[in-house]
């Protein structure tokens, strides 16, 4: 396993070098240099805000082609609930599922299923621990990875749960293999994807060893020949043959989705990265010690705005919500399936999540302390701009890139005009003091020979 | 380390408080929890730290006429200091305890006001001095071991 696999990556022939991307990185994980943008692996944490942001397509999330699902002999789809609002006129969830299966999978399993599963085990968690308040949903992992790299204070508030892809993957493999006899090795799951981040999770998961996600297809990539096979098909097929979620499983595609299902009182949902920030500063500060639970999502308005959902997210948003509201009631989990589910399945994380101090200027501290020292004085000197023609998001992480050695003092050009200006002046005094044509001698020149 | 590499390395930085200024309040102590975090600060110390700044700063910003932070750090120790020039406090044991508190109806609606920001701040730090004095001011002091 690669330790920095990420799904967001740069297509160096489309960047054009300018600084939309660097301003709105969250981790100020990404550089210009030399004309083009750079991605610091240790601190890019998959959000998907440069995808948004460039305007020259140059940022793109690497998934799996829809025919990498052949490596397998048996193949199970995944959809994440997002998928149903990209549809005009939904009404039928089991629709979009049949059409997953014309498109080649032998049997689709609703993510929406899995979060019905994680809400009850965040139930009993919570019932029963004493970890520290509030717990922080794990369901998200840009935030997961923002909490390693800028709140590593609050790694241990997060809630040690399988996401609901993972559940989802498990319990269908082990249905499957089961149903069919035949043996897991032979079966593939692939998530449907709104979201970056879920592909890098599937690749280098944190908090657990491995994956049961065998990979990931884009909606953007599957909405096509998706929505071809769900025109043709005629629902000839037993209706209800996929669709078992709860309407409140569904609904985790939608921000706050995550909290409703808990039904509990002292909770937060907050959705776009920039707002998971400032609560989090909060709760780092101690100041929401009343709240028992907090669902932070990257994404405005939640997955239904991920980087590679087609739909437009408000869109997705309403459309979702109406389908919600005119499905059946739910039929909830029975205690029996939960404590059968703890049993059978890893639906805890069962590895430390550690912090990732990729902010720090040097291991050792008396060094780090004359980094900064440096750094202030170099910052002192610049002009304050923060207008990124350096390349770095702002003045001071460009002092912060000179001190690391990657970045010199004239690559600002204010700085460099500056001293363009300085030599500019030291080469007309220098011109001015050297003789010009015939009638000044220069130094050390003889007296030219005199008629007498 | 030898000992004159930890003598030569330690560093100060200041901050400007204003009284009333709650746009601005709880910059400095967020400047801090940077800086600590870009110095590679345990992660315990650092939220300690930036709890007791935070404090200190919304005390200062709530109850004081404004002042200055500063915040010195050398390889063992972080050294919190606040001081402001008035009104000063009259009472300093009162003000210590947990709950008690003069903030103005406004503060209170904007969240302050719960009594618990001085004994948090003794609560997170090593060391712990206050004084003050009516008319001239108040000065605080917080140490925090830095453990290796
Ligand atoms: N810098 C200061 N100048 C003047 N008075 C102060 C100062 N700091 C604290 N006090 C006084 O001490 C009291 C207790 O302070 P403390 O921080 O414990 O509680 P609070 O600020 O009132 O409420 P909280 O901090 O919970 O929001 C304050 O109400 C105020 O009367
Ligand atoms: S909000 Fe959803 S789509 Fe966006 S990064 Fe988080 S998990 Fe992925
Ligand atoms: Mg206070």
């Amino acid at each position: 396993m690669q330790e920095y696999y990420h799904s967001v990556t740069l297509d160096k022939e489309k960047c054009m070098g300018c600084t939309n991307c660097i301003k709105k990185c969250p981790t100020e994980a990404i550089r210009v240099r030399d004309g083009k943008a750079h991605i610091i692996a240790e601190r890019c944490i998959d959000c998907g805000e440069c995808i948004r942001v460039c305007p020259y397509h140059a940022k793109i999330a690497v998934t799996d082609p829809l025919s990498s699902i052949n490596r397998f002999k048996y193949k199970i789809a995944l959809p994440a609930p997002t998928l149903y609002g990209q549809f005009k006129k939904i009404t039928d969830i089991e629709k979009v599922l049949v059409g997953l299966e014309a498109l080649g999978f032998d049997h689709v399993f609703e993510v929406a299923r899995g979060a019905d599963f994680v809400t009850e085990f965040t139930k009993r968690q919570m019932a029963d621990s004493d970890s520290p308040r509030p717990v922080i949903s794990s369901a998200c992992p840009a935030i997961v990875r923002l909490i390693q790299v800028r709140f590593p204070e609050l790694i241990p508030n997060l809630a040690d749960i399988q996401s609901p892809m993972e559940m989802a993957a498990q319990i269908a493999k082990e249905e499957f293999s089961q149903k069919h006899r035949v043996s897991k090795e032979d079966i593939g799951a692939f998530f449907i994807t709104p979201c970056a981040a879920k592909m890098t999770a599937i690749r280098n998961p944190v908090g657990f060893d491995r994956s049961s996600v065998d990979g990931a297809i884009s909606i953007l990539d599957i909405y096509g020949p998706l929505s071809t096979v769900m025109r043709e098909n005629t629902p000839s097929k037993v209706p209800g043959r996929f669709q078992n979620a709860t309407f409140r499983g569904v609904a985790w595609a939608n921000a706050g989705g995550e909290v409703d299902s808990l039904d509990m009182d002292n909770h937060l949902a907050v959705n776009g990265i920039d707002s998971v920030i400032k609560v989090l500063e909060e709760i780092e500060g101690n100041r929401l010690s009343d709240l028992d639970f907090f669902e932070g999502l990257a994404c405005i308005g939640g997955c239904v705005g991920g980087p590679l959902a087609f739909e437009n997210s408000f869109v997705a948003q309403t459309r979702l919500k109406k389908l919600i509201h005119k499905m059946e009631s739910p039929k909830p989990l029975s205690p029996r399936e939960v404590d059968d589910a703890i049993e059978i399945y890893n639906w805890r994380l069962d590895k430390d999540i550690l912090p990732k101090p990729v902010m720090k200027l040097d291991d050792n501290i008396s060094m780090a302390i004359r980094k900064m020292e440096e750094m202030e004085r170099i910052y002192g000197d610049l002009p304050g701009l923060d207008c990124g023609s350096c390349g770095s998001p702002s003045c001071r992480s460009f002092a912060e890139d000179i001190v690391r050695g990657y970045a010199s003092e004239f690559d600002c050009i204010i700085k460099l005009k500056e001293k363009v200006r300085i030599l500019a002046q030291e080469m007309i005094e220098l011109s001015d003091s050297v003789p010009t044509g015939r009638e000044g001698r220069a130094k050390g020149e003889e007296e030219p020979y005199e008629d007498k | 380390m030898t000992r004159k590499d930890r003598m030569n390395s330690s560093m100060i930085q200041v901050y400007e408080i204003e009284s009333g200024n709650f746009t601005k309040a709880g910059e400095a102590a967020g400047n801090i929890k940077k800086l600590l975090r870009q110095l590679g600060i345990d992660a315990g110390v650092v939220r300690r730290v930036s709890i007791a700044a935070y404090e200190a700063e919304m005390n200062m910003v709530i109850h004081s006429i404004g002042g200055i932070i500063k915040i010195l750090i050398d390889p063992e120790a972080i050294t919190f200091k606040a001081r402001d020039t008035g009104p000063g406090i009259e009472d300093i044991e009162l003000a210590m305890k947990e709950g008690y508190s003069t903030a103005t109806d406004f503060a209170r609606e904007l969240g302050f006001g719960a009594g618990m920001g001085l004994p948090n701040i003794k609560k997170c730090s090593d060391d712990f001095i206050i004084k003050s004095e009516v008319g001239v001011g108040t000065r605080l002091e917080a140490r925090f071991n830095i453990s290796t």
